[in-house]
């Protein structure tokens, strides 16, 4: 923070925090690519909604980019072989969330071209609206921010609501994560072609991109590059937690809120993710599949941090053994950043299209050190942090006393999304976020 | 063997702020105020410190234990209820009566209710509020600031024994020799015979009255400190002096020889000190941005008119305590609108 970014304040929602970035181990890598791990494991359920089917079997070859699962109704995507190899087995697999899920276990041919073979020559301009959510769809797309949200869903709104504007979301307000930084300095030409049919498909006027002003070389790099004919232009937002949020962006570039219960679409806009964008924009002129995204490996406890172009299904461990893991110091091992991502509990866990980040994090971090819980002290912090203005003490204190549907009923506890900046703020190290996921998932067990 | 990988839940990182930290800052804030009570009045004052923090600690260590809460007083929270309560005291106040008050504020005011957290009123306050009513000639009785030989001996009824009658300190006051001690604070002198003394004795603390709540000048100083470290909302104590600043101000501008001016209600008596340390109590205020307005301002008026209108000249503790009472009540009554929720009721109608 310059003494000037106190006179140029940029655009913003109200509250968040201003957690520590660590950014800069990886800001000025490029993507670079690793080879292929010997086996991928290629879980079935990688996005929001139904998991796709299978349409492959055990010892049946395939080539790089061939389909081998379909979409099981609209909101599912299929998948497509990350690798040329045989498919060794279809059973179950570690994942982030806890049971084991589905996978595809694909034994890699390492002597293989690895060439994708599933090339069509599509002329863009000549697709209709419907054709591009068709083909989007196809192409196995959803939203690679970490939601994992089928994108070709997101440019349908329900009936009655036109989409206005697209928001690109290019905050990344994560700590550690850098891939959508380098995306954007990268990936300009696709990301461009992947707004532009975003537009066509939602019919919306006008496409902004939001960048934290932690990334103003973006800002300035994507202003300089996008066609001036275009209605695509780059706005700086404030760096702040979490910024990213997709109603939090929508707050700052448009000063609009998504109602209680509602949709971006309630509001006319549809949100993306620059990462899917540059994807939608490489892979739908030649009719490819979603195969690899960018992934950026950081922490403490990772010796070569960088930003790499990953192939689902990529194994953990033989994603940190390229990375130099120092195994003797990793506490813990997140998927997605360290504000909201996951922490594994096994480096088999592969890589799958929601992950944007490995961050493996130190056991001595004196900050992470389990500290002692005291009771709240009504400091209010929890509140100036709350990005959606919920009084996470209150809610605390009635999750204590097991009063889980008064919190739903009078203290809005669905609006919470988990963000975590009520519990990195708490001096009382009270775990609010962990609570209110609690308190949500008993109320959904209950409303059965 | 390498050793397991660990997994918590989101957040995986924390702020390094703690409950602690904030706390020993607050101790750290008050030293300061403490070393110029010590230094106005001397060996008493320094006494009285130390017993009530003393009592305090012992208090919250014996409540603890008996509760099976384990060690409490190493939150530090403990260390500024005993802290502040000396400063609002008489600094010849004896020596037994203080002990009693921070066993009273810290048990009846804090362990009862259970513990850090919990209290719903300032234990401090509650303590004082306590020795006003059993002890009320003591705790009215005022000593001069930079009596000469401060350091080498006491206020004679310092050492008063328990359950004994305090004694007088009027020959003592006399042998020092002084010119024009009155025996009253600044604002008993305002109220009761209308003499303002210099509003810059007043501000800067060279004058009589509890051993910390003299300088307010001081006390701006330490508070600004503490909110500048964001360990202290400034709204509490700004609302505070506006609310007295702004009660006072009619009529004073109606009848300046009656009533006293907005400067010298701001900087008299326990208001600095109540605004910056007590009603910033962050366990017995509103959560709410907005509440804390509500309830400094409420402090604020209150204090005013207990000082205008009531029969003691001195209203600020009585304002800090009504005020936590209402603070869970501003705090429902001013709840955060949240994202999205004006838009849905807009819809509806």
């Amino acid at each position: 923070m310059g003494l000037f970014s106190l006179f140029q304040r940029h655009r913003t929602f109200d509250h968040g925090i201003y957690p520590v970035e660590h950014k800069e181990l990886t800001a000025d890598k490029p993507i670079r690519r690793l080879p292929f791990a010997p086996e991928l494991v290629i879980p079935f359920a990688q996005h929001k909604g139904e998991p796709a089917v299978p349409l492959v079997k055990v010892g049946q070859e395939v080539v790089r980019g061939e389909p081998i699962a379909r979409a099981e109704g609209f909101v599912s995507v299929p998948m497509h072989a990350p690798a040329t190899g045989v498919i060794r087995a279809i059973a179950l697999a570690p994942s982030a969330d806890g049971p084991k899920t589905l996978a595809i276990y694909l034994k890699v041919y390492h002597a293989a071209s690895q060439q994708v073979l599933y090339d069509l020559d599509r002329d863009l301009d000549a697709m209709t609206p419907a054709q591009i959510v068709a083909a989007v769809q196809d192409a196995g797309l959803v939203g690679l921010g970490g939601g994992a949200f089928p994108s070709h869903v997101k440019m349908q709104p329900p009936a009655g609501k036109v989409i206005e504007t697209v928001i690109v979301n290019g905050c990344e307000c994560e700590p550690y994560l850098t891939c959508d930084h380098r995306i954007m300095l990268e990936q300009t030409e696709a990301l461009i072609r992947g707004i532009k049919l975003a537009l066509k498909a939602t019919g919306a006027k006008q496409a902004i991109i939001g960048v934290e002003d932690n990334k103003l070389d973006a800002v300035a790099h994507l202003r300089a590059v996008i066609p001036k004919e275009l209605p695509i232009t780059a706005e700086a937002v404030e760096t702040k937690y979490p910024q990213g949020a997709e109603k939090m962006l929508i707050k700052s570039l448009l000063r609009k809120e998504v109602p209680i219960g509602g949709l971006p679409a309630d509001v006319g806009v549809a949100v993306y993710n620059v990462g899917t964008l540059a994807q939608m924009g490489d892979l739908l002129p030649k009719g490819r599949g979603l195969i690899e995204r960018v992934v950026t490996v950081s922490g403490p406890a990772v010796s070569n941090p960088g930003n790499f172009m990953v192939p689902v299904g990529t194994p953990l461990r033989f994603l940190l053994g390229q990375v130099g893991l120092a195994a003797d110091r990793v506490g813990e091992v997140i998927l997605g950043g360290p504000m909201m991502g996951m922490a594994v509990a096994s480096l088999d866990v592969p890589v799958t299209k929601a992950v944007s980040g490995v961050v493996a994090l130190e056991r001595e971090d004196p900050d992470l050190d389990r500290r002692k819980v005291y009771p709240c002290i009504k400091c209010a912090e929890c509140l100036k942090a709350c990005p959606v203005s919920l009084n996470p003490s209150m809610l605390g204190e009635l999750a204590l006393a097991r009063q889980y549907e008064r919190m739903a009923e009078e203290f809005n506890l669905d609006q919470c999304f988990e963000c975590g900046c009520c519990a990195y703020v708490c001096p009382s190290n009270i775990p609010l976020t962990q609570y209110f996921r609690i308190a949500k998932s008993i109320n959904r067990d209950r409303q059965k | 063997m390498p050793k397991p990988i660990e997994i918590r839940t989101s957040p995986h990182l924390k702020r390094a702020l703690s409950v602690d930290r904030i706390m020993r800052n607050v101790v750290f804030a008050l030293l300061p105020v403490c070393a110029f009570a010590v230094f106005q009045f001397g060996l008493s004052a320094l006494l009285l410190i130390l017993t009530t923090t003393g009592a305090a600690i012992a208090t919250e260590w014996f409540f603890a234990r008996a509760s099976g809460r384990g060690n409490t007083v190493s939150d530090w929270s403990v260390v500024i209820t005993g802290i502040l309560l000396a400063l609002t005291l008489p600094p010849g106040f004896p020596l037994w009566m203080a002990a009693v008050a921070a066993f009273v504020g810290v048990a009846l005011g804090k362990a009862l209710f259970g513990g850090l957290g919990y209290n719903v009123m300032n234990p401090a306050l509650v303590g004082r509020a306590f020795v006003q009513a059993a002890f009320p000639v003591p705790i009215t009785t005022w000593t001069p600031a930079f009596a000469p030989g401060r350091f080498t001996e006491v206020i004679p009824s310092t050492f008063t024994l328990p359950f004994m009658q305090p004694i007088p300190v009027t020959d003592w006051i006399a042998g020092l020799q002084l010119d024009a001690w009155t025996g009253a604070t600044p604002l008993a002198l305002q109220k009761f015979q209308q003499i303002e003394p210099p509003i810059t004795d007043v501000f800067t603390g060279m004058i009589a009255g509890s051993a910390g709540e003299t300088s307010a000048l001081l006390i701006l100083i330490c508070g600004l400190w503490l909110a500048f470290k964001r360990m202290l909302d400034w709204r509490i104590p700004f609302a505070v002096m506006a609310g007295a600043a702004l009660t006072a101000l009619p009529f004073w501008l109606i009848d300046s020889s009656l009533y006293p001016s907005p400067w010298f209600v701001l900087f008299s008596g326990g208001l600095m000190l109540g605004a910056w340390f007590m009603a910033s109590d962050m366990v017995a205020s509103p959560v709410t941005t907005s509440g804390l307005i509500i309830y400094g301002l409420f402090i604020g008026i209150v204090t005013v008119v207990i000082r205008l209108f009531g029969g003691l000249v001195e209203g600020v503790m009585y304002a800090i305590l009504l005020a936590n009472a209402a603070g869970p009540l501003i705090s429902s009554w001013t709840q955060p609108r949240v994202y999205g929720a004006v838009k849905k009721t807009r819809e509806a109608e």
